[in-house]
């Protein structure tokens, strides 16, 4: 069973280059622990910012450069492979590094209903970039009206859904923009567990102008 | 392969090779007159990329003794048959970068059970990831110079493509286009290699 659906270049090279916001960052990474075509792509981006490194050179003076080195860093000890934070079990449905930010695998969730049998669990970030929260879909249901404006990341992690012609199932990403319409539905037979990340909603302080929100459609 | 190339490429290759021997000897033994060799090709290539985004000389510089510091911790770290030397010292700086400006980049972790592993397992992953880097090297000679803008200001000024694509004053599918049509480019190389 490999991964069909894959994050597009666009959002693997901020992640490569680190500019990606930490939100979007953790679904990207999810999905690159479940699908090893991606991390290859991964790996040649990085092989390409090498060979930039490579061509780049901003003189200094490197003897004193060294010296400073030498003086404030060669007696620090090497840094020691720790061993991951928590002990590996022999199985996991939620892969690192969103098993950590929730605390624990499925079975140790703390679920809140959403209705309609749905439900979430808001994952809490430093970054007011977005908005990231795991689902559970039941069964051959839709995915609760969730309107959003702008990019939305979609990680399957259990079960699965389809999204008009498309299947999506484990591993499987799929990136959605305001511009498209679209109704994801569980697959019959199993619950979808999926990591959904979507552009922040913007926070009015006047009141007025959060009046006015419904009617400007901002 | 460009022939006219060839010979700039097999001196590259032999530093490349080099590096990867010295950076062995530092992890193994803390060889300081290995790490002198490191350090002195890769300090002035880090302080660069640290000025590209900070501007400032002195910040660049104390970024550079950072990254060169981290290398230094983590050389017993380094795999050989997981990518070249010039792409996990990147890697180093890139995340010495993140943390000076406190952002969080979450990662993948290899010992996680959950983690699906590459079934592909190639003979012999340190002379493949060698010839990956000399692949690489040659392909992105070829890219034109638009494409190879993008990719400068993504890695270097830690610009998101949505950031360059205002900086250029392009629409944003056209920035997407280039980098998707750059590393188009490097993966059909990489994977017409044998």
């Amino acid at each position: 069973m490999s991964v069909k659906h894959h994050i597009s270049d666009a959002f693997l090279i901020d992640y490569a280059s680190g500019s990606l916001s930490e939100g979007w960052s953790l679904a990207v990474a999810s999905h690159l622990a479940l699908c090893p075509d991606c991390r290859r792509r991964l790996s040649a981006m990085e092989g390409a910012a090498g060979a930039l490194l490579d061509k780049a050179s901003e003189s200094g003076d490197e003897d004193v450069a060294w010296a400073r080195f030498k003086t404030r860093a060669i007696d620090i000890k090497a840094e020691e492979i720790r061993p991951s934070a928590i002990t590996p079990k022999s199985m996991a449905v939620l892969p690192e590094p969103l098993r950590s930010y929730l605390g624990g695998d499925l079975a140790d969730l703390k679920w809140r209903a959403l209705g309609r049998g749905a439900y979430q669990i808001l994952i809490d970030t430093k970054d007011t970039e977005t908005q990231v929260r795991l689902l559970r879909i039941p069964a051959g249901k839709p995915v609760p009206e969730h309107t959003h404006e702008g990019r939305e990341l979609t990680l399957v992690l259990a079960g699965s859904f389809h999204d008009g012609d498309e299947l999506f199932a484990r591993g499987d990403i799929e990136e959605a923009d305001g511009e498209l319409l679209h109704t994801p539905t569980a697959t019959d037979g199993e619950d979808c567990i999926c990591l959904a990340v979507t552009e922040a909603p913007l926070k009015f302080s006047s009141w007025i102008v959060r009046l006015m929100q419904p009617i400007l459609k901002i | 392969m460009n022939k006219k190339n060839s010979g700039g490429l097999i001196a590259d290759d032999l530093a490349k090779a080099e590096m990867v021997r010295l950076l062995s000897i530092v992890g193994r033994e803390r060889s300081v007159d290995a790490f002198e060799a490191i350090f002195r090709f890769y300090a002035p290539r880090i302080r660069s990329f640290m000025a590209a985004k900070t501007k400032d000389r002195q910040a660049a510089e104390e970024l550079m003794q950072e990254t060169m510091t981290a290398v230094w911790n983590k050389a017993g770290q380094f795999d050989p048959a997981r990518g070249n030397v010039s792409a996990w010292i990147y890697t180093i700086a890139r995340n010495v970068r993140i943390d000076a400006y406190r952002r969080k980049r979450p990662e993948f972790d290899f010992n996680d059970p959950a983690f699906v592993a590459d079934d592909v397992a190639p003979a012999d992953q340190e002379f493949q990831q060698l010839q990956e880097a000399q692949l690489l090297r040659g392909a992105m000679a070829t890219l034109p110079e638009e494409q190879l803008d993008v990719l400068r200001r993504a890695f270097f000024d830690d610009a998101s493509h949505s950031t360059i694509a205002r900086d250029l004053g392009v629409p944003l599918g056209t920035v997407k286009s280039r980098i998707r049509l750059a590393f188009e480019k490097l993966r059909s190389t990489l994977e017409g290699r044998l």
